[in-house]
């Protein structure tokens, strides 16, 4: 950890360094940002880091959602929204048309599940998984695992993770209504998957980092990785969306291409997340 | 310099105070009014009416501002009710028992040392309530019961039940404490028992402020979001038995409040349930309001 710490600070300083001449014109000012609980653990870092080599800009990040966010940078009130789903999808049309997407990053959604579950079931097609959160299977030995209840947990209707989810991995079948429970939160969510046997969910690949309490489950018998996300093969994944309303100011544009740049994306792939230029699909 | 003094001790703090306390009832309207501006757009914008919203189970409200989706909240309004109901059969009698014990029956001690430690239950942050039933209680009701998962309307009740009962605890025991001293002397005199002196004499004087205790109790359980929350599941469908998940209002807002779409119809319902929420405080305040009232005409008449 130290080793990382001195290389990145290192990198840091030799980005500085290289740059020395452009950047005597030192950066200062505030950048605000607000949304996506997904994405804010991975801005607040990048916001850590960033303040390391422009000590005079100030960043202040908050969660709040998806919603939140889009709503906040559309009327003014911060200058980056994160959100996990496009802004079309929660604006009215004309103030989406007014915001500039930057797609910092991709995140991949996982299926997982119990350990007990887990230790038979270690892969599920796209049709048992669609009927495992539909309802129509209630069971683990319909699909090849345990003779266990089938215990859906899942996030609410308007998380972003549930809207991935739903698209790619469900092809847009509407989860079971009533018939799971609904956490808040991916760390609460992960939590209730390891406590409860029988029980499956869907998470992002950046809680399952440092991760042995629950089971991960391939989708077709690919693994969910960032490998397969980039290759296309996997297809649950989504990006991330930093929104600025029109072009990004100076300090906002510095910002975001230092999440973007070369040096920075080590970090997020650290991190769990996936680097936006190195995908070789696009969506 | 006299006239000046005069001003301020006379006019400028009751000026200042007055304010103040103008300043918390505007406050209070104003967010009655906003809650009425923001929730009544479910039934004016979106067209749904005030029937669906309270009794169908149907809920589906679109997350954009076109609507078209469903906003019954009756499996949200059936999960408030039946975990604060089962909250207030739980606390009720231990809050009684309680007040009487330590008013009545050893008021050394519940001076000293009962009532600084019901009153220090108040102070908890009810996440920290969460917490524990959701690491202790929720697997101890499903190794006790063999079930699937242990979140239930049993295990919100529970920890809404240890919620209140302070606050039902104290108001109670302030009420049976100022029963006159006479009525019991009196009582005493004519020969009755301890007993008998609480049980018919003591508990029917302090009636309405037990009432008041138990609807400030039942107040508090209906508000209380994270700690519910925590325990019991929120899963969208009417509870079976108080063994199965459910979920209801408080944690519903908590939960899809940042995610929903600003004047959207999703969220818009929220804040129809929020709505709901307030109208529901405001009729227990009431309750209150009409039960001392009660109790003044009485003494009146008494006298």
């Amino acid at each position: 950890m130290m080793k990382k710490a001195f290389a990145l600070g290192l990198a840091a300083v030799m980005a500085v360094g290289m740059t020395g001449a452009v950047s005597a014109q030192e950066l200062s000012g505030s950048i605000t940002g607000s949304g996506s609980s997904a994405l804010l653990p991975l801005a607040q870092d990048a916001a850590d880091a960033f303040k390391e080599l422009y000590p005079d800009v100030s960043i202040t990040l908050n969660g709040g959602g998806s919603g939140t966010g889009l709503k906040q940078v559309s009327d003014g009130s911060v200058d980056i929204g994160n959100s996990d789903v496009a802004a079309e999808t929660k604006l009215e049309a004309d103030a989406a048309a007014e915001l500039v997407d930057h797609k910092v990053c991709v995140v991949t959604m996982a299926p997982i599940v119990n350990k007990e579950v887990g230790e038979s079931v270690t892969s599920l097609t796209k049709e048992q998984l669609i009927d495992i959160f539909t309802g129509e299977v209630t069971n683990w030995n319909e699909v090849g695992g345990p003779d266990e209840e089938i215990i859906l947990i899942t996030r609410p209707q308007t998380s972003g993770t549930r809207a991935l989810f739903k698209e790619y991995a469900l092809d847009g079948n509407e989860e079971l209504s009533g018939g799971s429970l609904e956490t808040d939160d991916s760390g609460t969510l992960l939590q209730s998957v390891a406590d409860n046997e029988g029980a499956i969910g869907y998470i992002a690949l950046p809680y399952l980092m440092n991760n042995d309490t629950v089971s991960v489950v391939a989708i077709d018998g690919v693994e969910p990785s960032l490998e397969n996300t980039y290759n296309g093969t996997y297809p649950v994944w989504g990006y991330e969306h930093m929104y600025t309303k029109g072009e990004a100011s100076e300090v906002v544009q510095a910002f975001i291409d230092f999440i973007t740049g070369d040096e920075y994306g080590k970090r997020i792939e650290e991190q769990g997340y996936g680097v936006t230029a190195k995908m070789t699909v696009e969506r | 310099m006299e006239k000046k003094s005069l001003f301020w001790k006379e006019h400028f703090w009751r000026g200042l105070i007055t304010c103040c306390g103008l300043f918390v009832i505007v406050l209070t309207l104003a967010i009655g009014a906003f809650l009425v501006y923001k929730g009544s757009g479910t039934f004016t914008k979106y067209g749904h009416s005030i029937f669906e919203f309270l009794f169908s189970s149907k809920w589906s409200p679109a997350d954009n501002s076109t609507g078209g989706g469903s906003v019954g909240a009756a499996v949200y309004i059936v999960g408030s009710l039946s975990t604060c109901g089962l909250a207030l059969l739980i606390a009720t009698p231990f809050s009684l028992a309680a007040a009487i014990f330590m008013t009545e029956i050893s008021p050394k001690l519940g001076n000293k040392f009962f009532r600084p430690a019901v009153e220090l239950f108040v102070g908890i942050p009810s996440v920290i309530y969460g917490w524990v039933g959701l690491t202790t209680l929720v697997p101890a009701i499903k190794k006790v019961f063999h079930l699937n998962m242990g979140y239930s309307v049993l295990a919100a009740g529970i920890v809404l039940a240890v919620m209140i009962f302070p606050s039902i605890t104290t108001v109670a025991a302030d009420a049976i404490k100022s029963v006159p001293i006479d009525y019991r002397k009196a009582a005493y005199g004519l020969g009755a028992t301890r007993w008998q002196v609480i049980y018919q004499i003591v508990l029917p004087a302090a009636k309405p402020g037990i009432f008041t205790g138990i609807i400030m109790g039942l107040a508090r359980a209906f508000g209380e979001a994270l700690a519910v929350a925590m325990v019991i599941g929120k899963m969208r469908s009417f509870p079976k038995s108080i063994l199965s998940p459910t979920t209801n209002l408080t944690s519903a807002i908590a939960s899809d409040m940042g995610g929903a779409m600003e004047g959207g119809e999703y969220n818009t319902a929220l804040w129809t349930m929020a709505l709901l929420l307030f109208l529901i405080s405001l009729l227990f305040i009431f309750i209150i309001h009409r039960i001392v009232a009660q109790k003044g005409e009485e003494k009146d008449g008494n006298k």
